[in-house]
């Protein structure tokens, strides 16, 4: 108790805080408060933490991972708004790893409520525990919260930026700022005078920035709620985008890891001799709980690698995919962990004759993120620095871990954000980066290449949990009366929270039971428990993270209590939606019409509807199947989301696609078995996605009426999985209640 | 024993074993890391180059094994001159992360040598084996159609 007191204590004075400085998140208190991380090189000034400015003309630091959901646009897209800087003419850079570059957006995950109906107490307590990433530092891509944390305190960067430009003009001028204006590039001062941003930057850098400025409405945007050319479109399709396994230097040398294949197990014992006779073979590194390789070349390293015998040791947890299966459905029986909804009383409540009353239980698999570019990174350490280049999501947690593995301090270590093969949560890890940190120390004063090969990729990541669940509806009259929800898995907060402090934070896991406890639908009984299966396979953040099996469990759920009730399943959800939060009813309604929800089924085929509220954002989706001589196509798809704002309307169209692929993609046919404690999946040929020869024709429709503005690049994925089942119910008759489906559908290929 | 390679127009000595999959000598010895490494097994295509005009997967083909002119994806186009294929990806904001998008190009224009006016059905044949993890097969297609028009029209 003494404990939580203090806890609480700590969160009310940092509360006070945050709502005594009420400005706090204006760029001129982020300059006193936090060091500016820029150090300008010759010729450069740095306006704020976001805006360079040299003789070639304006850099913005876009400071989070591009991993393909497009912030290297909409970032400077928000600078550029306000700051009145030309499009073709901006450059864009990550920056280094800052506590400057806190995203608060995270924190606005963190309070055990539902998004969707908050209060003004609420609004105040998701300010002040934006806070704390900001004490900590926390600069994360995750979360769908790039553009939620960037909207407000960008455009401030840019139109202080501009201000201070155009006081810094004044002066040269004499003239009064009032008679000044901005365009592309350039302070604009009566009779045709022009003066450049670059030619400007020098007297403004010594101008304090005002405090806060008016933002231009939106009804003068000319960046801002329009598609913008991506500006890493021209080096992604030309093949000059580098990325972290791009990163060349001169004398490098190229390395792989093997490490024990059962997560977290022991190397009792190798013998490299073979190996190091290999041609192009420099070394072999004993990395504790495996080796690397480092050689002249990738392949030759990888193939020399696998030449090692190698003895490991047990897996920390039960060896088949069985056994830990039965540790989740028996985590099912045991005491709660979190009871984040609970409203009525599902326990006592009076069942009458005429009720139907519903069960069901549900299982889905471990998954790995399979990024396209696998784990890599180069690293060079030379006695007191340590530099690193990778694509991370997390590049100030990278740099600590790298440090205390090679006994460095933070401070002498840089990591360098390059472009992301994919990330999807796995790269807010950081295991990659500090293997290639100790790999560079053995190798002291040489650069090296550090990139794992696609098996050793799929069969040591940090998975997303299996999990169970098991749920219980009453129906009456047609309506939801009740639904109890009780769902089992390993806890990825607490887990990566304890890779990351050494302790797993008390308390409800809200990320556990996410994407079930929080649906904006009006049932007059609705509990929602969250049971914590203590296993200790890596586990992380996957695209959506607890969405991504909550919202499997919950909507398909809803969809078999719609059915038992007699009802139409979009109408059953709509009824549900419409008086909790009229934005979802919004996008139901919308993907009814678009899909033509109520016309009848074309012979042969079937459609499943879903809708998730997450990460801000309700996503409706409607899948369209058809029976293709007993395989199963996916033909159609439609898609409609509420994100309050549209900032860049193509690239949001393309995450929620990308999303409901991902998803689509899992519940088709991934899965991470376990036989002997070690990943049965080895590559693309038993871990395949969703191929071209698969994809249904996805139309996508924007929604802005909510009042916030809502993630775009996970909120799609959760809803894939039940529409689809939904869709195969609809189309066959039978309700699917365990993914992968690939083990009772056949697809067409 | 040194190979000579024609990379993108370009001779080069290369020093390696003849067993060295192409996909690594253009990497890690030549430097042109716009070819993909994501599987080394032929499942993902994200290391797609050609040899004589023909798509390859470039991490099933020996050194000793090349048979002819290599073009990559730097060949291609340029930033400056962009292939019809990348201005169409361009027009079409087809990259997400971008990882795979080198593999994607080169396979599509191998497919629109051989068949310069494709159907769906021919684009699904033809680029089914070019994974992509983000999920641009709209674009991919969309693209492809546009940049078979303009290189029809001349």
């Amino acid at each position: 108790m003494a404990n939580w007191g203090k806890i609480a204590r700590r969160s009310f004075l940092i509360g006070s805080a945050a709502v005594a400085g009420g400005v706090a998140f204006g760029v001129w208190q982020y300059r006193r408060a936090l060091p500016n991380p820029l150090q300008p090189g010759e010729g450069e000034v740095a306006l704020n933490p976001w805006i360079i400015i040299d003789r070639e003309g304006v850099k913005l630091v876009a400071a989070r991972a591009e991993m393909g959901q497009g912030v290297y646009t909409t970032l400077p897209a928000l600078l550029a708004e306000e700051l009145d800087v030309a499009w073709e003419d901006v450059r864009v850079i990550h920056g280094p790893a800052a506590q400057a570059y806190y995203n608060a957006g995270l924190m606005s995950h963190a309070l055990p409520s539902t998004d969707y109906d908050r209060t003004a107490w609420q609004e105040m307590m998701v300010e002040a525990m934006s806070v704390l990433p900001k004490m900590i530092g926390l600069q994360v891509t995750g979360g769908s919260t790039s553009t939620l944390d960037a909207y407000e305190k960008l455009r401030q960067a840019g139109a202080t930026a501009r201000e201070v430009l155009k006081q810094a003009a004044a002066a040269r001028l004499v003239l009064p700022v009032e008679a000044l204006s901005t365009e592309n590039g350039r302070v604009i001062a009566p009779g045709g005078i022009e003066l450049t941003y670059a030619e400007l930057a020098e007297d403004a850098a010594g101008i304090d920035p005002p405090r806060r400025v008016a933002l231009r409405p939106a009804s003068s945007w000319k960046y801002l709620g329009r598609a913008m050319p991506r500006l890493d479109m021209v080096e992604k399709v030309t093949g000059r985008a580098e990325f972290g396994i791009d990163k060349r230097l001169p004398g490098m040398r190229f390395a792989t890891v093997r490490m024990c294949p059962r997560l977290g197990g022991a190397m009792r014992a190798f013998d490299a001799s073979a190996a190091v006779a290999m041609p192009g073979v420099e070394r072999v590194i004993d990395l504790g709980t495996g080796i690397a390789v480092v050689a002249t070349n990738t392949w030759l390293a990888m193939r020399a690698v696998e030449a090692v015998e190698i003895e490991w040791g047990p897996a920390p947890y039960p060896e088949t995919s069985e056994a830990l299966m039965e540790v989740i459905r028996t985590a099912l029986e045991g005491e709660a962990n979190s009871t984040l909804r609970d409203e009525g009383d599902v326990e006592r409540m009076e069942i009458q004759p005429a009720d139907r009353v519903i069960e069901a239980e549900y299982t889905v698999p471990w998954l790995a993120h399979a990024t396209m570019e696998p784990m890599s990174a180069a690293a060079h350490f030379t006695g007191d620095r340590l530099e690193i280049w990778t694509g991370s999501q997390a590049p100030g947690f990278a740099e600590e871990a790298a440090a205390r593995a090679v006994g460095l301090e933070p401070e002498q270590v840089s990591c360098h954000v390059t472009y992301l093969g994919g990330g999807f949560g796995r790269r807010g890890e950081y295991d990659f980066v500090v293997l290639a940190a100790r790999v560079a120390q053995a190798m002291a004063g040489t650069p090296v290449q550090v990139t794992w090969s696609r098996e050793e990729d799929m069969r040591h990541d940090f998975y997303r949990p299996a999990a169970a669940a098991r749920m219980r509806g009453v129906i009456r009259n047609g309506f939801a009366h009740a639904l109890e929800g009780r769902v089992a898995a390993p806890s990825v907060t607490r887990q990566s929270m304890a890779r990351l402090t050494g302790s797993a934070p008390p308390g409800p896991d809200k990320g556990h039971v996410e994407g079930m406890f929080n649906q904006p639908y009006a049932i007059p009984n609705y509990r929602v428990t969250g049971h914590l299966a203590e296993l200790s396979v890596p586990v992380g953040f996957w695209r959506s993270v607890g969405n991504s099996f909550n919202g499997f469990f919950m909507e398909s759920f809803i969809d078999e209590m719609a059915l038992a009730g007699g009802r139409d399943p979009l109408g059953f959800r709509l009824e549900l939606a419409r008086n909790e939060n009229a934005p979802t009813a919004g996008v139901l309604e919308a993907v009814a019409e678009m899909s033509g929800w109520s016309a009848p089924r074309a012979e042969g085929t079937g459609m499943g509807v879903a809708m998730t509220h997450s990460f801000h954002t309700p996503v409706a989706v409607v899948v369209e199947v058809a029976d293709r001589g007993g395989e199963i196509a996916l033909t159609r798809a439609w898609i409609a989301c509420d994100v309050g704002t549209a900032l860049d309307p193509s690239i949001i169209e393309a995450q929620m696609v990308g999303g409901l692929v991902y998803g689509l993609s899992a519940a088709m046919m991934e899965e991470i078995s376990f036989a002997g404690g070690e990943v049965e999946q080895w590559n693309y040929p038993d871990y395949d996605a969703l191929r071209m020869g698969q994809m249904p024709e996805v139309e996508v429709r924007i929604l802005e009426t909510q009042g916030h503005i809502g993630g775009v690049g996970e909120p799609a994925t959760p809803p894939a999985a039940p529409a689809l089942t939904n869709a195969i119910f609809d189309l066959t008759g039978e309700r699917i209640r365990d993914l992968p489906l690939n083990r009772r559908v056949r697809f067409v290929i | 024993m040194a190979t000579i390679l024609t990379v993108n127009g370009t001779e080069h000595r290369v020093d390696l074993p003849d067993d060295v999959p192409l996909l690594w000598v253009l990497r890690d010895e030549i430097g042109l890391t716009g070819t993909k490494y994501g599987c080394g097994v032929a499942a993902c295509g994200a290391c797609t180059v050609q040899i004589d005009g023909e798509a390859v997967r470039s991490c099933q083909v020996a050194l000793a094994d090349v048979w002819g002119e290599i073009t990559t994806i730097e060949g291609l186009g340029n930033p400056q001159a962009l292939h019809a294929l990348q201005a169409a990806w361009v027009t079409h904001q087809v990259a997400q992360c971008g990882y795979c998008q080198s593999g994607q190009i080169m396979q599509a224009a191998s497919l629109l040598a051989r068949t310069p006016e494709p159907t769906d059905a021919d684009i699904d044949a033809a680029m089914s084996g070019n994974l992509c993890r983000c999920g641009t097969y709209p674009r991919i297609r969309a693209a492809i159609h546009d940049a078979a028009r303009a290189l029809q029209e001349g």
